[in-house]
């Protein structure tokens, strides 16, 4: 994985297995609207704990060096 | 858009509705969500199917497509219950995880359980489901288990906890049909949670004789989805799998080597003779 060069008030996250940037102070639902997701179709796993709680997602801060898997229902059998 | 097809419903007085763990369903056959041209073809083959229970996969958001790619805006949670599965797990750890994340998504705390351990031919992992079926029992999952057509998992996994057991007609997306009858039957006949055939079927009448050997059930994704025309061959699996049933309730006469007629012996017309 390529390591991102993170600028002055900057966070280096992994989201997905990428490399990605957010402005620090962030909150996770901030992050997630930044990527254009609704958080209603989504579950979010956390530096590996699996938020149950959506509504506690704006009071949820990312940190530098989070690790975050975003993933949601797709067809199948 | 087309117009939706859909078929009668089996009389209530010739067959109990479904249950598993407590819970009626509407009907016996339950569908997949996976490889349909678009999401209307989806939705209409799903109505034409009769199925409540549909099953969805748990997959990584692609950040290039956003919620696009999410099936949650074509199905209606409140009409169809949302099964998810762990398709895609090699080890009952990923399997366990995957769960955990679908249960998250806060519709229901069921799963379809998938442990695999073969590419080339998608058979589960009997060690791998059944640990993995113990460990989300004990957190309060409702678990159905996927598995081989083989009576001694199958019991593995009711003792582990799984509230139906699914083993399969023959390999997943193979359309090869009921492979082994005897070893469905003999499931059917030892466990007491309900068995429902997962995999394999390819046509209705795959479908049809599965439901005649006594089975609670049938899930399939592909044997309607890679139908020529998804949406009529959904009608015929549910007249299919309702067929079926009512034959296995109804009991089939004995198969005979010899021919009896049908007709009367006696009072024939005397034969004219030339």
């Amino acid at each position: 994985m390529m390591p991102v060069d993170a600028g002055e008030g900057t966070l280096s996250i992994t989201v997905n297995g990428a490399p990605r940037t957010t402005p620090a102070g962030a909150s996770l639902d901030d992050l997630l609207r930044t990527l254009g997701l609704d958080p209603r179709l989504i579950v979010v796993e956390h530096n590996g704990a699996i938020l149950r709680d959506r509504a506690s997602f704006a009071a949820r801060p990312v940190a530098d060096g989070d690790v975050l898997e975003l993933v949601h229902f797709v067809g199948g059998g | 858009m087309a117009t939706t097809v859909t078929p009668p419903q089996t009389p209530a007085v010739l067959d109990a509705p479904l249950r598993i763990a407590g819970r009626e369903f509407r009907s016996r056959l339950m569908v997949g969500t996976g490889k349909y041209a678009d999401a209307d073809q989806m939705g209409r083959a799903i109505e034409a199917s009769g199925a409540e229970v549909v099953t969805v996969a748990v997959r990584r958001v692609d950040l290039d497509r956003g919620n696009e790619a999410g099936i949650l805006h074509h199905l209606d949670p409140t009409r169809l219950f949302l099964l998810a599965n762990t398709a895609g797990c090699y080890t009952a750890t990923d399997a366990v995880r995957t769960a955990r994340l679908a249960r998250a998504a806060g519709f229901n705390d069921w799963v379809k359980l998938e442990v695999i351990a073969d590419e080339a031919t998608l058979l589960p992992d009997p060690v791998g489901v059944v640990e993995a079926t113990r460990t989300l029992a004990a957190e309060g999952f409702r678990v159905m288990a996927y598995t081989n057509d083989d009576l001694i998992t199958a019991l593995r996994l009711e003792d582990a906890g799984a509230v139906a057991v699914m083993p399969l007609a023959s390999p997943i997306g193979s359309g090869l049909g009921l492979l082994n009858p005897y070893s469905i039957r003999t499931i059917k006949h030892r466990l007491g949670v309900p068995v429902i055939v997962d995999a394999g079927v390819g046509t209705a009448s795959d479908a049809c004789i599965t439901m005649e050997q006594g089975v609670d059930g049938v899930l399939m994704n592909t044997g309607i989805a890679a139908a020529q025309d998804p949406v009529r061959m959904a009608a015929a699996m549910r007249a299919a799998v309702d067929a079926g049933r009512l034959a296995y309730l109804a009991g089939r006469m004995p198969r005979r080597e010899v021919a009896v007629p049908s007709s009367p012996t006696t009072g024939l017309v005397e034969p004219t003779w030339t």
